[in-house]
C-alpha cells in the first residue's frame, strides 16, 4: 500500500490507528477516579506527543541514518517558530502559511549552517552544529530583539497588520485552518470517561503521519541506503570515489525541515516564540528522546518522544501529598519514609528521574526503548521453546515409564 | 592603551577558568580516549565544596545573651559559629572569613574520590563504546549530578564571598605607569589567575617532571606498547582521571566569589569549555591552556563598547565564531597532535 512493504505497511496502519484514538487510548482512566491523573488524553500534551515526535523523526534522518550526532538541532525549531508567528503577523492567522514558511525558512537555515558543519564530521561536527544553534541562540536574545522580540518572546498583537484576515474585531484572533479554530474541541462522555477530540490534535497527528510515511519512504528508499552506508564507513564511499556531501547534506536539510514543522506547529498551537525554545539544552532533549526510543529504528524515536513528554507530565505533576495517598495503606513510619524515599525523584525532581533513566538506557539498551522490546519479545519466545523442550522431555519420561 | 590592557585583564579570569576545565577534559581525552561531558558538573561540584564548607563553618549555637536586649526588650538571641567557641572570636572569624580558600582542602580529597568513583563505576565501561555513546551517558550522568545539587541546595545562587582581604580592587594602573584610576582591577580575579598559573604549571610539572608522568605521557602517546611493557597502565589513567576531576573542582572552588554557584553553572561552563578543546586542539594540553586563555581574551575585548558599536552583538558570538572559522581552517584546532581525531 502507497508503495510501502507488507511489514511496513502494518507498522504504518498501526501508528494511524494509535494517533487517530489518541484521545480514547490516552484516557484509560475515568474522569474523576484516583487514577484520572495518568490520563495523558488532553489537547495540550497530545499536541505535544505529536509535534516532539516529528521533531525527533526529522532529527533521528539524520542521527539514526549517518550517524551524524547534531547537538544544535532546537535551532530550527526555534526559527520555524518565529517564521509562523511572523506569519500570523503579518499574513494571516490560518496556519497553512505559518507552516510553509517555518518548513522553508527552517530548510533554508539547515542548508547554509549544514553545509558549513558538514565539512566535519565526529565531534567536530557536533561542536560546530552547538556552536551555529548557541549563536542562533545569543543573537535572538539580543541584538535581533526587533525580529525576535528578546526575553519576553514573538507574540500576537491587535495591531498586526494580517493582510489576508483584515482588521480584527474585539479580542486576538486565534490560529485556525480555514476557519476551524486550534483550539476547539469536542467532548464526548461515554459513561465515566470523558474524550477530547480537539482540532489542534487533529491537525498535528495529521502532519505526524505524513511525516512518519515520509520516513519510511526515506528509510526504505536508494537513498537511505546510502545515508546508512555512510554511518557505516564513510571513508570506503569515498575511497570508491563517491562524494558523499551531497547525499548527508540533504539528509540535514531533509531533517532540518522536520524541526521546522515542529517549530510551525508549535506556534501554531500557541502563537508564541521565544528564544529559549533554541537553547543547547533542548537540541539535547531531542537527543534524549531519539536515543531512548532507539535511534535508527522507524518507531523509536515518537516513542522515545512520547515517553519524556509523558512522563515530564505525569511525574511533575506528583506530589507529597499524592505519594501519602498511595502509601496510606502502610504503617505511618513506613510511609513517610518511602515518601522521603521517593520525593526528590517526583516533581520538580524529574529531570532526575529522566537523567538516570537515560543513563541505564544508553548503559544497558544502546538500541532504546525499541531494542529493549525486541529482547523481551525473543525472550518469550525462547522461553515457549524451552517449555516446548520441558514437555516433550516429559511426554517422552512418561512413554518410557509405560 | 590602558583600555587595552583592561580588556586583556579582565578576559583573564573568564580565560583562567576555561583554561583550568579545558586542561582538565584534554587530560581525560589525551589519557582514556573518553569525552567527558560531565566534566562542567564536576566544576560544579568543586564550587559546591566551597559552599558546603562555608556552610559548615558557619554552624551556630544560639545563646541568649542577657546584658544585650532587641528593640523589644527581650533578651537578645547570639548566634555564634561553633568555630568561635572552639578557636576563640577572633580566629574562629577568620577560619569563616577564609572559607573559599579552606574549600580547597576539603575539595581535593572530594574530587578525586568523585573522579574514582566516575571511572570505575560508569567510564570505564565505556572505552570500547562510540564517542557518540560517551558523550550521551555523560550527558546524562551531569543531568543527574546536576539535579542532586539542585534537590540539596536549591536552585537560587548561593553568595560565597572571597576573604575580606581580596574583597577591594587594586589600582595596577599606577604600578605601571598609568594615571591613578585607569586600570582597576578586584583582588580575587588576580588572586584567581596566580592560581589557575599555579595549577596549570603543577599539572605540566607533574606530567614533564615524574616518573609517573612520564609514564602517563607515554601511554598517552601508545598505549599499547606502554601495556606491553608490563605496566598497569589502567590504574595510572584512573589516577589522572583523579587529578583532572581535582583540577576541574579547584577551578569551581575558587570560582564561587567572581560568580555565584547555581546549579546550572557547570552546563554554562561545559558548552564554553569544549568549545575552547576543540578550539586547542583535542588531546593537546598546552593547546587547551592557550585557548582558554585566547577566548577569554577575545571574549572581553568584544565585549568593549566600540567594538559592540561597529558589530553589533559579536560579544555573544565571538567564541563561537572563532571555534567555527578555527575548526574550518585547522582541522586539528590551534595544537592539535597528528592523527588525533581528525576526521
Amino acid at each position: 500500500m502507497l508503495g510501502l512493504e507488507r511489514k511496513d505497511t502494518y507498522l504504518m496502519l498501526a501508528v494511524a490507528f494509535i494517533t487517530l484514538f489518541a484521545p480514547i487510548i490516552l484516557n484509560p482512566f475515568p474522569a474523576g477516579s484516583a487514577l484520572a491523573q495518568f490520563n495523558a488524553g488532553y489537547p495540550d500534551l497530545m499536541q505535544r506527543f505529536v509535534i516532539f515526535g516529528i521533531f525527533a523523526i526529522g532529527f533521528n534522518i539524520l542521527f539514526g541514518l549517518t550517524g551524524y550526532l547534531s547537538f544544535g538541532h532546537a535551532a530550527f525549531l526555534g526559527i520555524g517558530s518565529y517564521s509562523a508567528v511572523w506569519m500570523f503577523k503579518l499574513l494571516s492567522m490560518n496556519v497553512i502559511p505559518a507552516i510553509l514558511l517555518s518548513i522553508v525558512m527552517a530548510g533554508l537555515f539547515a542548508l547554509v549552517i549544514g553545509f558549513v558543519s558538514l565539512r566535519r564530521s565526529g565531534i567536530y561536527f557536533s561542536i560546530l552544529t552547538l556552536a551555529f544553534a548557541q549563536m542562533s541562540y545569543n543573537l535572538a536574545y539580543s541584538v535581533l530583539t526587533p525580529v525576535t522580540n528578546g526575553e519576553t518572546g514573538l507574540q500576537i498583537s491587535l495591531n498586526d497588520p494580517r493582510i489576508l484576515d483584515g482588521p480584527s474585531n474585539g479580542g486576538l484572533p486565534v490560529t485556525s485552518l480555514f476557519g476551524a479554530e486550534m483550539r476547539d474541541s469536542t467532548t464526548l462522555f461515554v459513561g465515566p470517561w470523558s474524550w477530547d477530540f480537539s482540532v489542534g490534535y487533529y491537525v498535528c497527528a495529521a502532519l505526524m503521519l505524513l511525516a512518519f510515511y515520509l520516513s519510511v519512504r526515506i528509510f526504505r528508499s536508494p537513498f537511505g541506503m546510502m545515508l546508512r552506508a555512510v554511518k557505516s564507513n564513510q571513508q570506503r564511499m569515498n575511497y570508491t570515489g563517491l562524494n558523499t556531501r551531497p547525499y548527508t547534506l540533504a539528509a540535514f536539510v531533509i531533517s532540518g525541515m522536520y524541526a521546522g514543522l515542529a517549530g510551525g506547529l508549535l506556534a501554531a498551537m500557541d502563537p508564541l516564540a521565544g528564544a529559549d525554545r533554541m537553547q543547547w539544552t533542548a537540541s539535547g532533549e531531542v537527543v534524549l528522546m531519539t536515543i531512548l526510543g532507539g535511534a535508527g529504528t522507524l518507531i523509536g524515536p515518537v516513542l522515545g518522544a512520547g515517553f519524556i513528554k509523558y512522563f515530564e507530565n505525569i511525574f511533575s505533576k506528583i506530589n507529597d501529598g499524592i505519594l501519602h495517598q498511595w502509601f496510606a495503606f502502610m504503617p505511618d513510619g513506613l510511609e513517610n519514609v518511602m515518601v522521603t524515599l521517593i520525593h526528590p525523584f517526583i516533581g520538580k525532581g524529574w529531570h532526575l528521574t529522566l537523567g538516570i533513566m537515560f543513563m541505564l538506557v544508553v548503559i544497558f539498551l544502546p538500541g532504546g526503548l525499541v531494542e529493549g522490546a525486541q529482547r523481551t519479545g525473543r525472550l518469550f519466545r525462547r522461553r515457549d521453546r524451552n517449555a516446548g523442550h520441558v514437555e516433550s522431555d516429559a511426554a517422552r519420561q512418561r512413554a518410557a515409564a509405560e | 592603551m590602558d583600555a587595552i590592557l583592561i580588556q586583556i585583564l579582565n578576559g583573564l579570569d573568564k580565560g583562567s577558568a576555561y583554561a583550568l576545565i579545558a586542561l582538565g577534559l584534554t587530560l581525560i581525552f589525551g589519557t582514556l580516549g573518553v569525552v567527558n561531558f560531565a566534566h562542567g558538573a564536576l566544576f560544579m561540584i568543586g564550587a559546591f565544596c566551597a559552599v558546603t564548607l562555608q556552610k559548615i563553618l558557619t554552624i551556630s549555637v544560639t545563646t541568649i545573651d542577657p546584658e544585650r536586649t532587641d528593640f523589644l526588650g527581650n533578651p537578645l538571641k547570639v548566634q555564634t559559629p561553633y568555630v568561635e567557641n572552639w578557636f576563640g572570636p577572633e580566629i574562629g572569624a577568620a577560619i569563616v572569613d577564609w572559607a573559599v580558600p579552606l574549600a580547597i582542602l576539603l575539595a581535593i580529597p572530594v574530587m578525586i574520590l568523585v573522579g574514582f568513583a566516575m571511572e570505575r563505576g560508569l567510564i570505564k565501561h565505556f572505552y570500547k563504546r562510540p564517542h557518540a555513546d560517551q558523550i550521551l551517558v555523560t550527558f546524562g550522568l551531569a543531568i543527574v549530578l546536576q539535579e542532586i545539587i539542585k534537590y540539596f541546595y536549591g536552585a537560587n545562587p548561593i553568595p560565597t564571598p572571597a576573604p575580606s582581604t581580596f574583597r577591594g580592587s587594586l589600582d595596577i594602573g599606577v604600578w605601571l605607569g598609568f594615571d591613578p584610576f585607569t586600570i582597576i582591577y578586584p583582588y580575587w580575579r588576580l588572586v584567581y589567575f596566580f592560581f589557575a598559573g599555579t595549577i596549570i604549571a603543577a599539572v605540566f610539572a607533574f606530567l614533564q617532571f615524574t616518573t609517573f608522568g612520564m609514564v602517563v605521557r607515554a601511554g598517552m602517546a601508545d598505549r599499547e606498547t606502554v601495556g606491553l611493557l608490563g605496566i598497569d597502565i589502567d590504574r595510572r589513567f584512573t589516577l589522572m582521571f583523579g587529578l583532572a576531576a581535582a583540577v576541574a573542582g579547584l577551578a569551581g572552588v575558587m570560582y564561587t566569589p567572581i560568580l555565584s554557584p547555581n546549579y546550572h553553572m557547570g552546563m554554562d561552563f561545559l558548552v564554553l569549555s569544549f568549545v575552547v578543546v576543540v578550539v586547542g586542539g583535542m588531546g593537546s594540553l598546552p593547546g587547551a591552556v592557550l585557548a582558554g586563555f585566547l577566548l577569554g581574551i577575545l571574549q572581553s575585548f568584544a565585549s568593549m563598547n566600540e567594538v559592540k558599536s561597529l558589530l553589533p552583538g559579536i560579544d555573544q558570538i565571538i567564541i563561537y565564531l572563532v571555534a567555527i572559522v578555527i575548526l574550518l581552517t585547522r582541522p586539528r584546532g590551534l595544537m592539535g597532535r597528528r592523527g588525533v581525531m581528525e576526521d
